[in-house]
């Protein structure tokens, strides 16, 4: 798999911070954040997060690197959110039927920041989460049962192998002199076709490592035991915390600001 | 070095024992009768078929319940059934890749410990004796992606031995390494049996890999029940011909091959159907990093030019460029007018349908080849995308069907059928379509002596009748029987040497 989806290994606090304690904090700024969409909130919460940040563990390469996307997508929403988004409020400018208006541009801002707001916590939380550590956390910690959370964990590890062998379907298409008929209908349906063969091979891998999971006792009725412990610690409480203080003060900023908008009301 | 404690070998017993899978009518096992005596080392012969696999499958208790199949007769370790006592039996298979289930080496191999309730201290003793035995040395964090092929099986080995099982079954663990891999996995399963007193028990074709570990061969009857039993040297010299007729690989067996054949003088110089000057080349083509470069290489009609060199010396990336697929990631590879006739120099710019007669690609895994539901349409997909007529495309499907023995298979659906008969069919399709030059990867990997003679008697034929090949092989003896050219890859030593007279 690419490097970029390897973990980090961070060092200092956030690195020893339980799995599942950045898991809930992730989830706890995600739900607060799309309550409303409004720009004082998300600019608080990201205001506060970038001031955070150093403590993330990463060094300023790493944070680049992974937040990327993050870079490209905001933009992109604020430009198409700006020129297309609903119109309200005075005229700023017109080409053709493209309007700009305060409403629209005030709408876009407030869409860029959510998803810096939203997306740099949730990718630098989880760039320093290994899967197998995640998945020991929801076991241990919040005994979801162990079939489903290893296999769920054994099942990621096949991913990769899936990318192999998506790009080995694609060329053996070619090789068997059926990969450019048919014009776009025909693209779509040897699409189709490699997508069945991907599920195929997948079910096939995937029932090979069933057995070799089974053969080493795995779904036995015998109590497991865990090799890698995983607890809770006042640690992981106080990024929960954090976060909810985070989430805490940009809503009632928002509230305050009187720009709070209750999306499901 | 610190070597796993002796646990009591484990006893097994058969009474006329039988499985049927679901929805097959024959038995994969029927009638067997067998006593294995704890610490035993044998080694499971028998044709393709005959249900080694089977065998190992049940005494390792991962056949299923009923819905899998039914049973008969009985077959217990220990006087139990297998399936009740975890951990008293280890199962190492085939596939390198299917066998990993954690990301770091040191979890892997705790996987099965915890599985078992053993006790977290014990788990970690039990990690780095089993990585101590089986010779990794690497840190118990090393990620398992990075891991070769053989230290994939060598960490299947260990994961195994941290069970402490009393019987250690290995189902063909090296068909799919390169010699050195073989080596390695047979050294750690030699020493682990001798130290720990486990009865063992191998499935390879390749006898002579498992001869010095091994004190006792049974080899199972196609039609049920053992056909042959004893030492070593007593079963493989009575029951040679049985063998050899099976696909086993009996030591000093002649491999009986044709000779090859109309072999070229020193003075010819065969037409250049591909040039490679300089190439790198990338698994993603032109994005992503080179694997190798500077690969100066000529494909020659009539010629074999065989790409060896160390695991991930970029030997199957090598392939799949000049076989037209990827993009070359620098230098040039140019078809010769001889080859192209009219479809431009650069083979990755030709049509998919273009490809099809002009340079056609076995792959290492023939399941990434197979577009049709039974191997008669299977065989038929490349000669219908030329567009000939029906008459001659069921003309070549049926003589291909003829000379690779597959005729009786015609209805099958590819994916069920065995190894060495998908191996046949891949190649099958490619001739299908008669390209004039044949890109095989590893196409002996993990196939039985008899396969093996018919792959490397066919290809000579073709060779004598003109056509090109590249085949990428760790085999020495398919280098031996075939090449006429050999490209090393590994690091540092790139070059062409011309096993025989023309020019290279």
């Amino acid at each position: 798999m690419s490097a970029v989806l390897a973990p980090v290994h961070a060092p200092g606090v956030v690195g020893r911070v339980n799995p599942v304690a950045k898991l809930g904090a992730a989830i706890v700024l995600s739900v607060a954040l799309l309550l409303s969409i409004d720009w004082v909130s998300a600019g608080v919460a990201l205001a506060l997060e970038l001031v955070l940040l150093p403590f993330a563990g990463l060094s300023l390469r790493q944070l680049a690197l992974r937040t990327l996307p993050l870079w490209i997508a905001a933009p992109s929403a604020v430009v198409a959110t700006m020129l297309y988004g609903r119109d309200d409020g005075g005229l700023l400018a017109q080409f053709w039927f493209v309007t700009v208006t305060e409403g629209s541009m005030s709408l876009a801002g407030a869409i860029g920041l959510r998803i810096l707001a939203v997306g740099i916590p949730g990718i630098v939380l989880f760039a320093t989460t290994d899967p197998t550590d995640l998945a020991d956390g929801l076991a241990q910690v919040l005994h979801l049962p162990a079939r489903f959370v290893l296999g769920g964990l054994a099942g990621l590890r096949l991913v990769g192998l899936f990318i192999d062998d998506w790009r080995q379907l694609a060329l053996a298409r070619r090789a068997r002199g059926v990969a450019d008929a048919g014009g776009p209908w025909g693209a779509l349906k040897r699409f189709g076709g490699q997508g069945f063969a991907l599920l195929v091979l997948s079910v096939r891998r995937g029932s090979k490592l069933a057995t070799a999971m089974e053969a080493k006792g795995f779904g036995s009725d015998t109590p497991r035991t865990w090799a890698r412990p995983s607890t809770w610690a006042g640690r992981d409480t106080v990024l929960v915390l954090v976060a909810v203080v985070v989430a805490a003060a940009s809503v009632t900023a928002a509230v305050l600001a009187g720009t709070w908008e209750f999306v499901l009301a | 070095m610190p070597t796993a404690p002796t646990v009591p070998g484990a006893r097994v017993t058969a009474r006329g024992w039988g499985w049927r899978h679901a929805a097959r009518h024959a038995r994969a096992v029927s009638g067997l009768d067998l006593v294995l005596e704890p610490g035993e080392r044998v080694l499971l012969l028998g044709a393709s078929g005959a249900g080694k696999s089977t065998l190992l499958a049940g005494l390792a208790g991962v056949l299923g319940g009923d819905e899998e199949g039914d049973a008969e007769g009985e077959l217990l370790v220990d006087g139990t059934e297998p399936a009740r006592q975890r951990g008293r039996v280890g199962l190492v298979l085939q596939d390198p890749d299917s066998q990993v289930v954690l990301a770091r080496v040191g979890d892997d191999v705790a996987f099965g410990c915890e599985n078992l309730g053993v006790p977290r201290d014990e788990t970690w003793r039990r990690v780095d004796a089993a990585l101590a035995a089986v010779g990794l040395d690497l840190p118990r964090d090393h990620p398992t992606t990075q891991l070769s092929g053989g230290q994939k099986q060598r960490l299947a080995l260990a994961g195994a031995l941290a069970l402490r099982p009393g019987l250690l079954l290995l189902d063909e663990p090296t068909a799919n390494l390169d010699p050195e891999g073989v080596v390695e996995v047979r050294d750690a399963v030699a020493r682990t049996a001798a130290a720990t007193g486990t009865t063992l028990v191998v499935v390879e074709h390749r006898v002579s890999t498992w001869l010095p570990v091994v004190d006792r061969v049974v080899v199972l009857a196609a039609g049920g029940g053992v056909l042959a039993d004893g030492p070593p040297g007593v079963v493989l010299d009575e029951q040679r011909d049985v063998l050899v007729d099976a696909g086993v690989w009996v030591p000093g067996a002649a491999l009986a091959l044709p000779a090859r054949r109309v072999r070229l003088a020193d003075d010819e110089t065969p037409a250049v159907l591909l040039r490679a000057q300089g190439l790198a080349v990338g698994r993603r083509g032109t994005r992503g990093p080179a694997v190798a470069a500077d690969v100066d290489a000529v494909v020659r009609a009539g010629r074999a030019l065989v790409v060896t060199g160390d695991n991930g010396a970029g030997k199957s990336t090598l392939a799949l460029t000049l076989a037209g697929l990827l993009a070359p990631a620098g230098g040039s590879l140019t078809a010769d007018d001889a080859l192209a006739s009219g479809a431009g120099p650069a083979p990755v710019r030709w049509r998919s349908r273009q490809l099809l007669t002009r340079i056609g690609t076995v792959f290492q895994e023939p399941e990434h080849q197979f577009l049709a539901p039974t191997v008669r349409s299977e065989l038929a997909v490349g000669p219908e995308a030329l567009g000939l007529p029906a008459e001659e495309v069921a003309a070549r499907v049926d003589g291909l069907l003829a000379r690779l023995r597959l005729a009786h298979l015609a209805g099958a659906n590819p994916f069920t059928l065995s190894g060495g008969e998908q191996r046949r069919l891949s190649v099958a399709t490619v001739l299908a379509t008669r390209p004039r030059v044949l890109v095989l990867d590893e196409p002996t990997f993990g196939q039985d002596a008899r396969t093996w003679r018919e792959l490397v008697a066919l290809l000579g034929e073709l060779l004598d009748e003109g056509s090109s090949i590249v085949a990428v092989s760790h085999d020495p003896d398919f280098v031996a029987a075939l090449a006429d050219d050999v490209l090393d890859l590994s690091a540092h030593a790139t070059s062409v040497a011309s096993r025989r007279g023309a020019p290279a």
